[in-house]
């Protein structure tokens, strides 16, 4: 296809789709106003499976299949970094030397540290409560780990984030997600069907399958963004290829 | 009342992503870019959004810009060496 040709494509393509979303939007409830179609259903949905975080209810039982994709779209991507950001045989590791880190900084770190953790961990395990779930929670915990690297030294968080585990627990999450969606399809009727009982509205244990599910996206999200960091950081600060090696001279 | 929120949430974005694209150093970029992810987490949770406004809030002024730092600090290594 000449560039021509391909321009006049693309050119019918963004005219049909700018006319269909215009179509789309003349339909759409008015800004701040009180009507809200998909809204009350979804809400009636979750309060008849008593998940009070409504959105949660969205996420992991009526649309539980999308979550599964978005879920393996970080695991993908992740995947890939990990592939591309190996270290290939022209590198070599260099581990960083040692900096010196203010004592505000370290105290800030020392102190921080830890409230974020708990605050990451208590989202990811209230997702079907509060807003939140294991996709924020995730990101905030695996954040609060790299407190680490910046309150202490890159060789601090090393030793306190053993790489293979969470690899392994990247890959876990993932298949526990899956394995669950299978167990709807063995008990109930369909994939990810929501086959646990519901319990009491507002606890803990509430919600039939949407904590579990909740928590398995947890576990993934926190592992594959502590991975992701960790091959970031590998190559900004350990790894030099043949060209950077007049660092030393 | 609402309206003045949302209105001045709106205007922090719009404000945050004009001077993120202004600057054209990636490190800095990198800085205004998580105050465009904050502003954006005030503006999902000023529109009742407190799940995307967290969601936004970690991923938006965290995790990306300490990305894209660590990116530039890579590539600046390989550039400012001598060959």
């Amino acid at each position: 296809m000449t560039r021509r040709a391909r321009l006049w494509v693309l050119a019918a393509g963004l005219l049909a789709v700018a006319a269909l979303y215009a179509a789309a939007c003349t339909q759409l409830p008015g800004f701040g106003g009180s009507w809200h179609p998909y809204g009350d259903r979804a809400v009636r949905a979750a309060l008849q499976q008593r998940t009070a975080n409504a959105v949660s209810s969205v996420n992991f039982d009526l649309r539980g299949f999308d979550t599964l994709g978005e879920e393996s779209v970080l695991f993908a991507s992740v995947l890939g970094t990990v592939v591309l950001l190996r270290r290939t045989r022209d590198e070599k590791r260099v581990p960083p030397e040692p900096v010196r880190v203010p004592a505000p900084l370290r105290r800030y770190g020392r102190l921080m540290l830890p409230v974020t953790l708990l605050i990451g961990l208590y989202v990811i395990a209230h997702g079907q409560l509060s807003p939140g779930g294991g996709f924020q929670g995730g990101v905030v915990a695996a954040t609060s780990l790299h407190l680490l690297y910046i309150a202490v030294d890159y060789p601090a968080l090393e030793r306190f984030r053993p790489l293979g585990l969470y690899e392994l627990a990247d890959g876990a999450g993932e298949a526990a997600y899956v394995l669950l969606g299978a167990a709807g399809l063995i008990a109930g009727s369909a994939y990810l069907a929501n086959v646990l009982p519901p319990g009491t509205f507002n606890t803990l244990s509430s919600g039939g399958t949407v904590p579990l599910l909740n928590a398995a996206v947890g576990i993934e999200v926190t592992s594959a963004v502590v991975v992701l960091l960790a091959h970031f950081l590998a190559q900004a600060l350990e790894i030099e290829g043949e060209r950077e090696e007049g660092r030393s001279t | 009342m609402d309206d003045a929120v949302v209105v001045a949430a709106l205007v922090l974005v719009a404000a945050a992503a004009t001077a993120a694209v202004l600057q054209r150093d990636p490190a800095r970029q990198a800085i205004v870019l998580s105050l465009l992810g904050l502003s954006l987490a005030a503006l999902f949770t000023v529109l009742q959004a407190p799940d995307v406004g967290l969601a936004q809030l970690a991923v938006g002024s965290a995790v990306t810009p300490l990305m894209i730092l660590l990116t530039v600090r890579k590539v600046r290594q390989r550039k400012g060496r001598p060959k």
